[in-house]
């Protein structure tokens, strides 16, 4: 371990969501999401890789590194925790509480605040570039505002290294005009593409370890929340309405003769789209 | 009537077609203002004062642009104070995104992503799970901040135009901000951006490494280039020309996918177009069960007999 510097803590964001292999559904009279068909969001598994390359660069777990998988949600949620022991996190933390449900961006970021208040001392906040289900990519954001911590989001790479002792961050990131190099010093909130890495699988050994993994499970009244901050009442959004899209119905399908390319044209003249 | 603040980044030596769309928007629910970021050139003040723009604000702080969003979202955030705005509007890129994000902690504000449409009442319309669902949303506290999707306006500029008066914010940079040490524009395609694209031609592992019949297609109908994630995984094109769920979600007039299978992360990223045109060797692929008109054939020679008879029509 580096002398100078002190052991890199962890924790990524990860959360329980409805596989996008199938159809996903909005329940009830608050359009919450259906969740019974869910697992780790297939994004975070990028932020947890990431999480464990940095700390493999640096020493690892024998260094005194550690990663720690958060979630929040009902009680099925702490799945997407334990798959992330299974992968390699080194613990885990289950915020759950009734009051939660409902909670939009900016209650989920309030929460998720908390809880990096509560374990204190986190240095990097990871998290992927988005929910597969709320898709907003708003709370890394909010996050950091919140936590008054840099943010670094939509890292395609990412390295910790030294400065005069301290660690700090380095990461490129690319938009469809440039590619840009982002450093900050560390605390920070950082989120990663899913071009950063390819995501480990756990195998046996790694799934029979998580097993004497510990999760420890959080209250709102732990973090020192009220329900009122967060939930459908803490909200600063509401859903009114939801309608599901009216499924597309099969056109007209060919197959090519020699001319198809010739009656695609016809169809978007007659689209009005040439 | 009620001040709705546009968000203004950069935008050169004219308007971006999405910040046109912004303040045509702006002037329908309120009078419009900008909050502005950049060199606001003679031209682009001209243009502001078009869409009905009296006031234009402007950071204190030169260089909001070297950190990462910090600083633009207190400078959003301080101009929506100074305006006392009834909402603000941005673009729905992943920057604006995160600027309203931070902005909205700031003022104790809702956020709403992805609009297609807003009311006067500031009722956003916008779809979820990748266009499966359309939803109705509202701000219930603070002020409404809402990013607006490309192409969900029709640009018009005010019956009656204006000289724009500019002011000044103050602005309280945060000192906890990451830092962007180098950046290195892209050379420009010459094509629109997928986001903004009215048409949009994207290949898939069907290409087989040769993008040259998707560009063709797309370059002689005026459109962007996608592609899927395998065909971006296999380095054929870059990543930024991604459509679907972990890439992007776009919803042009046409949408031409060409040796794609549509399997479902692709067809949420463009099952909103509002036409589809399939093109696949494979009569069994998922994407012609959403396709408008399916061709079942070789696109290495479908396409080309198409851009051909494109061209050959437009004299």
């Amino acid at each position: 371990m580096d002398e100078t510097k002190s052991a890199l803590k962890i924790a990524v964001l990860v959360k329980h969501v409805p596989d996008t292999q199938f159809d996903r559904h909005l329940q009830g009279s608050d359009h919450s999401t259906d969740r019974s068909e869910s697992i780790l969001s297939e994004l975070d598994e990028y932020a947890l890789e990431a999480a464990l390359q940095v700390i493999e660069a640096h020493g690892g777990e024998a260094a005194g590194h550690r990663v720690t998988a958060i979630t929040m949600g009902p009680a099925a949620a702490v799945n997407a925790v334990k798959k992330a022991l299974q992968i390699g996190a080194h613990d885990g933390v289950h915020l759950t509480d009734d009051a939660l449900a409902g909670s939009d961006a900016s209650g989920t970021s309030r929460a998720l605040a908390a809880v990096v208040r509560h374990l204190g001392d986190v240095d990097i906040v990871l998290t992927g570039m988005a929910s597969t289900d709320g898709e907003t990519s708003l709370v890394p954001a909010q996050l950091a505002e919140l936590l008054e911590l840099p943010q670094v989001t939509f890292a395609s790479s990412l390295e910790i290294g030294d400065d005069d002792g301290a660690w700090r961050l380095s990461a490129r990131r690319e938009s469809d005009n440039y590619a840009e190099t982002v450093e900050c010093s560390l605390p920070a909130v950082v989120s990663v593409t899913d071009q950063i890495n390819e995501p480990r699988y756990p195998n046996f050994k790694a799934i029979m370890a998580a097993k004497k993994k510990s999760v420890c499970t959080l209250s709102l009244a732990d973090i020192g929340l009220d329900a009122s901050q967060v939930g459908l009442e803490g909200s600063w959004t509401r859903v009114e309405d939801a309608q599901p899209r009216p499924p597309r119905t099969q056109g007209t399908i060919i197959t090519d003769e020699g001319d198809a390319g010739l009656r695609l044209v016809d169809f978007l003249a007659e689209q009005k789209l040439l | 009537m009620a001040t709705v603040l546009v968000y203004i980044d950069n935008p050169g030596d004219s308007l971006h077609k999405t910040d046109r769309e912004l303040l045509t928007l702006a002037r329908i629910l309120g009078t419009p203002a900008a909050a502005f970021i950049g060199e606001l050139s003679p031209a682009v003040a001209e243009e502001l004062g078009t869409f009905g723009v009296s006031s234009v604000y402007q950071p204190s702080t030169p260089g909001l642009d070297e950190l990462l969003v910090a600083g633009k979202a207190a400078f959003l955030s301080a101009a929506a104070s100074a305006t006392q705005a009834a909402a603000i509007l941005l673009g729905n890129t992943f920057e604006a995104k995160e600027i309203a994000a931070r902005t909205g902690i700031r003022l104790a504000s809702g956020v709403i992503t992805d609009a297609v449409a807003v009311s006067e009442d500031f009722q956003v319309t916008k779809s979820v799970f990748a266009g499966s669902y359309t939803v109705q949303a509202t701000v219930t506290s603070g002020t409404p901040i809402v990013t607006v999707k490309a192409n969900s306006v029709e640009v018009q500029p005010a019956p009656e135009g204006c000289v724009p008066e500019t002011h000044t914010v103050d602005v309280d940079v945060p000192a906890a901000a990451a830092r962007i040490t180098s950046r290195i524009e892209k050379a420009a395609s010459g094509r629109p951006t997928l986001d903004e694209a009215q048409v949009v031609v994207a290949g898939g592992r069907g290409v087989d490494g040769n993008f040259g019949p998707i560009e063709d297609l797309a370059d002689v109908l005026g459109g962007a280039v996608g592609a899927s994630r395998a065909a971006t995984d296999a380095g054929w094109i870059e990543h930024a020309a991604q459509v679907g769920q972990t890439g992007k979600t776009v919803s042009p007039r046409l949408y031409i996918s060409a040796g794609i299978s549509g399997a479902i992360q692709q067809k949420s990223g463009m099952q909103t177009a509002k036409v589809i045109v399939a093109v696949n060797k494979d009569a069994d692929a998922p994407v012609f069960e959403i396709a408008d008109f399916g061709i079942v054939g070789d696109l290495s020679t479908v396409l080309p007999q198409a851009t051909e008879e494109i061209r050959k029509r437009k004299g």
